[in-house]
Formats: structure tokens, sequence, C-alpha cells
């Protein structure tokens, strides 16, 4: 069943257009990756999802129906939005207790999540004093207490030092091999690259495209191959269809193989023989050229 | 609802904002209570009354509301400048209940410790003034008149804290409504002036602790039933804005 469904969803925000007509799906099993430009709408989006805001129009259900209207909202769906909103002066236990209370979940759970995210040590001390990577291993600990088959992160990288960013990419992957619905909204395509299987892309509100990772780069850009020889000239004489820059030549149309041959045939020596597969910043940044809020 | 009550009281138990601004509001009501009551004794020589007892040791009442008031601001404002409404609202997206339950957590604690700083503050003052009678009666509806009438500030800076949402904006917002604006009501010209003055929030809900205006247009229950009436009409006013603002 598919987890979470938004038809059409718009959000303004007085004359702007947040997100506009906004339809796709997130299935459960995979990490969707929800991708854009800084101001691109993902928040928003995330915070209609969860009923944080009212749509201007269209509507997101998850798991079938509004948010809203979940009897014990967390058990189905856990989400971290801002790690750092949490009352400082409440230690790490108080905040996740009073958040399990609020949904029937057991107090045991509170123990075991601060186990999972490794803050069982610091559990009787004020988040206030917890560092930004210990704030978001607490947000995610809030977001795993009911257990749940939808999970929402917004930005959870963001700030993190590299083995925060490693922890969290390897939970969120665990999460969707359990057969979670994990979505999660970044503005780095290099991180999705590592994390996501399946993308969702927006620009300026608008859908720019929903696909798998390998079929993103796929659609995105060709690859090419590269050529650097001392006698350059001649090589890009001898195949004829390549784009000459200063100090390589790139040939979209012909393989390294046949590129190969003709050049042994006519004895010219290589520096370089290279497909070079587009990467997917490259891929990314093609597709949302178009949509960024301010190109520099 | 029993899981967000709860949930509301681990809140409300689990910051020390709470511990203070129930302990500044104990405070001031008992040490003013009591210091008013020794100049008092000290001042006069006949025996003090009690009936003169006891309205004198709530007098720190004006100041002591202040504080529950700041409470009630707090327990939403703060999950406003936070960010942990957000946290909050997904955790109960039936915003209405939400509100519910920290105004019933917030009501139960707010009237519990009212009502113990209350008695202790009358009966330290009648200690202290030594009053030649007492009568129990008269103890016992002093400090419930106390009570509730602290537990009625309380809801109105809750009232004020989900109308604002923001903790300074809505303590300054209570000082003017409860302290300051009702002693301007009073240079109000003419009759109809006079009644705005006597309507007016703690200038009628006063009226069940300390019935100083012996010429109010108001008893102590109808006075603080009016201020009820404002009570209600700002978190009225609250809700209906919680319900359709983005969180």
């Amino acid at each position: 069943m598919t987890a979470i469904r938004a038809t059409n969803l718009s959000k303004r925000y007085g004359g702007t257009l947040a997100v506009a007509d906004l339809s796709f799906d997130v299935e459960p099993g995979q990490v969707t990756g929800f991708l854009g430009p800084n101001g691109a709408g993902k928040s928003t989006t995330m915070r209609m999802i969860l009923g944080l805001d009212r749509p201007s129009g269209g509507s997101v259900l998850v798991g079938g129906r509004p948010y809203a209207e979940l009897r014990h909202p967390l058990r189905k769906v856990g989400a971290l939005l801002d790690a750092k909103a949490v009352h400082g002066g409440r230690s790490a236990r108080n905040h996740l207790l009073a958040i399990a209370q609020s949904n029937g979940i057991p107090s045991s759970r509170v123990g075991e999540v601060l186990e999972t995210v490794g803050l069982r040590e610091v559990a009787g001390r004020r988040v206030g004093g917890f560092s930004l990577g210990m704030s978001q291993r607490l947000g995610i600990a809030a977001a795993l207490l009911g257990d749940p088959e939808i999970l929402l992160f917004d930005e959870p990288v963001n700030g993190l030092d590299p083995d925060g960013i490693l922890w969290i990419r390897t939970f969120m992957r665990q999460l969707a091999a359990e057969g979670r619905t994990v979505f999660v909204s970044s503005h780095l395509m290099s991180e999705m690259a590592q994390t996501a299987d399946h993308l969702i892309v927006i620009g300026k509100g608008r859908l720019i495209a929903d696909t798998s990772v390998a079929e993103f780069i796929g659609r995105s850009s060709q690859g090419y191959v590269r050529i650097r020889s001392p006698r350059l000239a001649e090589v890009a004489d001898l195949v004829k269809v390549g784009e000459l820059h200063p100090d390589h030549l790139r040939v979209t149309a012909m393989s390294t193989l046949e590129i190969g041959t003709l050049t042994a045939r006519a004895g010219i020596p290589l520096e370089e023989l290279t497909f070079v597969r587009p990467s997917l910043e490259a891929a990314y940044m093609e597709l949302t050229k178009d949509s960024l809020e301010f190109s520099s | 609802m029993t899981d967000i009550l709860r949930s509301e009281w681990t809140k409300i138990r689990s910051v020390r904002s709470t511990v203070w601004t129930l302990a500044a509001a104990a405070i001031l009501l008992i040490g003013i209570g009591a210091l008013i009551n020794a100049a008092q004794k000290g001042s006069v020589d006949e025996p003090v009354t009690a009936a003169t007892a006891i309205q004198l040791s709530l007098v720190g009442n004006m100041f002591a509301s202040l504080a529950m008031a700041t409470l009630g601001a707090l327990v939403i404002s703060s999950e406003y400048r936070t960010g942990g409404i957000r946290t909050s609202l997904m955790a109960v997206p039936k915003r209405l209940r939400l509100l519910t339950g920290k105004i019933v957590v917030f009501t139960a604690t707010a009237l519990v410790v009212s009502a113990v700083a209350s008695a202790v503050s009358i009966l330290l003052g009648l200690l202290i003034a030594q009053p030649p009678s007492v009568d129990p009666g008269a103890v016992a509806g002093a400090a419930l008149g106390s009570a509730l009438y602290l537990t009625a500030c309380g809801l109105f800076g809750l009232g004020l804290g989900v109308l604002i949402r923001h903790t300074p904006g809505a303590i300054v917002s209570a000082i003017a409504l409860m302290l300051v604006l009702p002693q301007l009501m009073y240079q109000l010209p003419g009759q109809w002036g006079r009644t705005v003055a006597d309507y007016f929030t703690t200038n009628a809900g006063m009226m069940i602790v300390l019935p100083v205006r012996g010429d109010s247009a108001l008893g102590p229950w109808s006075g603080f039933g009016v201020y009820l009436v404002w009570i209600a009409v700002t978190v009225a006013a609250g809700a209906v804005l919680l319900q359709r603002r983005d969180a």
C-alpha cells in the first residue's frame, strides 16, 4: 500500500507559491529521497504531510488517511523535522516520555529507543546542552518511539560530522530494509546518491522528476569519453565527432574501444582514454538549474 | 484524553520554570501577606480583627497573580519558542484536544498550589495578627476565593500565550490587562466609566479575594464570573487561531 500520497498539493504564503500542484507517491520498503534546492518547498511539503501546515489546495494522505485523522499518529508515522526544536530544560528521558504518553506508547519504549540511538548514558541530562549530533539522535529516537511504519526525515545530515552522517545513512537503509517507508529530504544530490533508491525532485515547489536513482542519472545526461594525447589534434581529425577542449577531447558518439582501435591503427599514443560517467550531482544541477530561486 | 493529560503532566513537571513560577507565586503571596500583617500589628494598639488579618494576608495576590499568569503563558508559549509545538501537534494533531489537555493539567496544578499557598498565607497572617476570635468558615472561604482567583489569572496567561505565541509578548499583555489597565479604567469619567472599570478583568475578578471597593457594581461571585468571561473569550480566540494557523 502506498504510504504517502500527495495529490495536487499546493501551499501559498501571501503571494508566494511555495508548493505548486505537487503529486507523488511514496512507497514502502525503500528510501525515497526528496530532493530540491534550498527553498524548493521540501519542508513545507513535509509539514503538510504531518498536518502542521494546511494545504492551500489538494491533499496528502498518510496510509490512506489525512494525518490528523490517525488515532495514535506516532504509532504510524515518525518524523524528524528540526532536531533543535526541543525544550532545552527537559531531560532526554522526560522529553521522550511526554511524547510516548501522548500516544499511549509504553514508557519502556523510551529506554529502548535511547539505547537504539546510543543516548542511554545521557538520558538524564538536559537536552539544552546536547550537541547537534546528539540532538539529531534524540530526534530520531522520538521518531522511532511508536515503532512506526512510515518515517520522515527533513535534512537529517545537515551540520553533522562524518561519523554522524554515516550513522544516519546506515540507519535509514536499515529501516527501509525492514520494510518501512523512509522519506528523507535533502538539498544534496551526493547525499541522496548514497542513501536513496527512489527520488522525488522538486524545484520552486513543482515536481521535476519522480524516478529511480539509476533512471535519474541515465535520463538527465549522457556519459562521454575523455581522450588526452600529445597529438590531440590528429585524434580529433581521426574521430571526427569529437569536441575539442584545450587539454582533452570529448566524444559522445563512440565507445572507448572504437576510439582506441582507431588511434592504435594510426599509431597515435594516448595519455588517457576514459569513459566519464556523469555524477549524480551533475545530473541534478542540470535538472534543477532552471528552478533555482537565486541563481548566482 | 488520559494519554494527553499524562503527557502534559510530564511536560509541566519536568521543566524548572514551573517550579520557579509556582514558588515565586507562593513566596510573593505569603511573604507580602506576612510583612503587611506584621507592619499592621506593630502600628496599631487595638487588636486586629480576623477579617482584617485575612484581607491583609491576601494583598500579595496582586503580584502572585502575575507569576501564575507567567506560568500559564509558558505552558504554551515555551513550545512556540522552542519549536516543540510541532512535536506536540504531530503527537496530538487534534489541536483542541492538545489545548484542552494543557488547560486541564495547568488548572489542576495551579489550583492545588494556590490553595495551599493561600491557606498558608492566611494562617500565617492570623498567627502574626493574633485576632481575638477567628471564624473558620471565613478562613476557608477566603482561601478558596484566593485560590480560584490565582488559578483564573494563570488561565488568563495561558489564553494570552495561545493567542500571542510569544512569551514576552504574552507576559507584557498579562501585566497590561491584569495590573495597569484595570487601574487606568478608574480614571474614566462618569457612571459609564465606572461601570467599565468595575467590569474590567481583575477589577471584577479581585472581588472574590478582597472586595476592597465596597461600591463595586459586582459582588464576589458575580465579579469572578465576569473575570471568567474575559478569560473564556481570550482562550476561545486563542483556540480559533490555534486551529487555523500553521504551526
